[in-house]
């Protein structure tokens, strides 16, 4: 009610979602703008998550959003993409949390878990009861996540593991992580349980970037887990990489988010700042920064929309994932950094958002894959020849 | 307990830099977005609360065209049972009475305990439906409730008088209540209640299936005729009062004075 939030939309693009997926967009705006504008500031400063709105965004529906059954909303992509756009324009911490719960721990319990698995965590999960984390990147294992160290080693009915992951969302929080741990040199995925002997999450300290988002390294020394903890249904880095193009996917979007919030802040205070006599509005200059933001925006809107149809469809690939992952996170640092120009001064203050969005997007052009890592995987894809490896 | 909630989707005319329509009697809806009445959303969570402690039914009901389905969807998703669409060109142009005078038509057909509305509209601002609907249905109306607990055939309504009172009053069952700010804080639509009501058959009608004849209603059934619309002239640049509270209160007081103003 007090944010005067305004989402650009120059080209109507509006009009090709559905009635249903801009009712979604609008309430998760809407409770964005009421229940989390007005603290992130804080929680910014003060290094935290707001915890105690996990379970109002259960209530709302948004975690695992996209999936079917298990008290999951069953949404079409657009909708969901749509959720992380808004959840972006508060912040990526909350998206990102968001997005580590649904599309890295949910999906693959849905797609790769046991049935006992899936009634056991889903439910709660989407009521954020039980909240999860992703651990697949180690200290020395990035870009290149196949190359992993983490070792598990069956041992009668259980599985002994070993190794450490770094650069984790959620990993202090969580109640269960995904651990991906190479078994006889085959990547498995495991559940393991908060409290596990063994198993540890520390948070990593001092960020300038997600200051807002829990990231952790987790330690994890002779963690025996059970068999029945072991995701039945994928090996080899497969399993991980299809859980990073759902996250991604959702990426493309939420950076149009943040990229959405940094142009209203800019055009707002561009009519209201008044240098030589005039709003800074009336100096081309402006105008060309405030105009570049702008098309920069409508032009990764119509590409996820283009990218959710295909989704739907059944016909996008990890490599259409890519190319939009890496625009629109390239798009929305560029249009933070041309929003704080605008704000002069003013912009290096956290009263204003547009610096708090870009130090965050420092972490999302490299999360999930880095930008010249998919600008790789585009080029392998345009050209036939791989230059990654 | 029967509710009938009256709701109605306005622009959102707060940040929208606002034109004229050609015609010179409406405004240019073209590039302004548009939800429920803000109004409205306390009356349809007044209605949904009166449910969940009394049980039965909710029933929406909006006069507009097929646009304005979506904030009977909305209602809906955010607990109303059923909802209903007045629409009808014969519908448009109407004044406060004429709109009244539409959903008395479909409501008194239809049981009922309580009647909510809007206190007012962010659009027209008029205030009147409410009570002009009360009347055509015959039945109290206590206007601007921000309290409201029904308790046997009885509600007990706290509401603002003039002079910035509240008073408490009681009134007798069926009534019609009108919300005003501050009556409650309407939940967010859950993204599993608009799935729920995804699929759910919005019922439309129009003034003949209610009995009424085309002249009885819209412009030509108003009382009020709009004659045109006026931007305000534009003023000159507004002044903001720089330093301490204090400082600009006592500046603020001096230009009052300066202008005649005190
Ligand atoms: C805030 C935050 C949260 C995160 N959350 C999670 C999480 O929940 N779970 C998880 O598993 N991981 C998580 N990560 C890790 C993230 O996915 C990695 O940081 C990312 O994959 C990049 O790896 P790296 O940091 O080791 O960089 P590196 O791989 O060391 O890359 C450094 C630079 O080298 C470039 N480079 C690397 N290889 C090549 C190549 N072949 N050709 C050209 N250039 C190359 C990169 O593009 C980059 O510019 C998170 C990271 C951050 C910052
Ligand atoms: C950390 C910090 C320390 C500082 N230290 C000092 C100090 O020690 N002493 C001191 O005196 N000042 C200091 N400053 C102030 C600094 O010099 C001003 O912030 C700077 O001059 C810009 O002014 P502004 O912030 O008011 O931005 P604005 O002038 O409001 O500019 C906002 C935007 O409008 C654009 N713009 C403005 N006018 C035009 C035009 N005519 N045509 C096109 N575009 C235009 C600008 O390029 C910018 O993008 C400091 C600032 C910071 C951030």
């Amino acid at each position: 009610m007090s944010d005067p939030y305004k989402a650009l939309d120059y080209l109507d693009v509006d009009e090709l979602y559905t009635d249903e997926e801009r009712m979604i967009r609008d309430t998760v705006r809407s409770w964005v703008s009421d229940r989390f504008l007005p603290i992130i500031a804080e929680h910014n400063r003060a290094a935290t998550f707001p915890t105690h709105l996990i379970p109002e965004l259960g209530e709302l529906g948004v975690y695992g959003a996209s999936l079917q059954g298990y008290g999951c909303a069953g949404l079409s992509p657009v909708a969901s993409g749509l959720i992380c756009q808004e959840l972006e324009r508060g912040d990526s911490g909350l998206r990102s949390f968001v997005s580590v719960q649904g599309s890295l721990c949910m999906y693959p319990i849905h797609a790769y878990g046991s049935e006992e698995q899936k009634q056991r965590y889903l439910p709660k999960m989407a009521t954020g009861e039980l909240i999860g984390c992703f651990g697949l990147t180690e200290a020395d294992f990035g870009s290149n996540p196949g190359g992993l160290l983490t070792k598990a080693v069956r041992d009668g009915d259980h599985y002994v593991i070993n190794g450490s992951k770094y650069w984790i969302t959620n990993g202090s929080t969580a109640d269960v992580a995904v651990v991906w741990a190479k078994c006889e040199g085959t990547i498995k995925g495991f559940l393991v349980d908060k409290g596990t002997r063994g198993y540890q999450g520390k948070p990593i300290k001092n960020k300038f970037s997600l200051r807002a988002s829990d990231t952790s390294e987790l330690v994890l020394e002779d963690v025996r887990v059970h068999r029945s903890q072991l995701l039945p249904g994928v090996e080899g880095l497969r399993g991980p990489l299809s859980c990073l193009t759902q996250a991604r996917y959702g990426i493309a979007f939420g950076a149009i988010g943040a990229a959405q919030a940094a142009f209203d802040e800019a055009c707002r205070y561009s009519k209201v700042r008044i240098q030589f006599d005039k709003p800074i509005a009336r100096f081309q200059l402006v105008q060309n920064k405030l105009v570049w933001m702008a098309s920069e925006i409508t032009k990764a809107q119509l590409m996820c929309w283009k990218l959710g149809k295909m989704k739907e469809a059944g016909t996008m690939h990890h490599y259409h994932v890519s190319m939009a992952k890496r625009n629109s996170c390239w798009m929305a640092l560029e249009c933070c950094r041309l929003g704080r120009d605008i704000l002069g001064a003013n912009g290096i203050t956290d009263e204003y958002q547009v610096m708090r969005h870009m130090c965050n997007l420092e972490s999302v052009i490299t999360y999930e894959g880095t930008h010249d890592i998919h600008g790789l995987i585009v080029g392998r894809q345009l050209t036939g020849e791989d230059a990654i490896l | 307990m029967d509710i009938i909630v009256c709701i109605k989707r306005v622009p959102d005319l707060a940040e929208a830099g606002l034109e004229i329509a050609a015609d010179g009697r409406g405004l240019r809806t073209e590039d302004l977005d548009f939800d429920i009445n803000e109004w409205d959303d306390y009356a349809v969570e007044a209605a949904v609360r009166l449910k969940e402690q009394h049980g039965g039914v909710v029933t929406a009901i909006t006069v507009g065209d097929e646009d304005a389905e979506e904030v009977l969807r909305r209602a809906l998703a955010m607990g109303a049972d059923q909802a209903i669409l007045l629409d009808d060109a014969a519908f448009a142009g109407a004044d406060p009475f004429a709109i009244a005078t539409a959903l008395h038509a479909c409501i008194r057909s239809l049981p009922f305990d309580v009647v909510l509305c809007g206190a007012v509209t962010s659009d027209g601002a008029s205030g009147q439906v409410g009570g002009m609907l009360a009347a055509l249905l015959d039945v109290p109306q206590v206007a601007l409730a921000t309290g409201l607990e029904v308790d046997g055939g009885r509600a007990r309504v706290r509401h603002e008088v003039e002079g910035g009172l509240e008073r408490e009053v009681e009134v007798a069952l069926p009534c019609l209540i009108t919300a005003q700010s501050g009556l409650n804080q309407p939940r967010y639509v859950s993204i599993r209640g608009i799935r729920k009501v995804a699929d759910v058959a919005i019922a439309a009608r129009s003034a003949g299936d209610l009995g009424l004849a085309a002249t009885a209603v819209g412009e030509a059934g108003s009382r009020v005729r709009l004659e045109g619309l006026l931007l305000p002239p534009a003023g000159k640049r507004a002044e903001i009062l720089e330093g301490s509270l204090d400082a600009a209160v006592a500046t603020l007081v001096e230009r009052l004075r300066e202008r005649g103003g005190l």
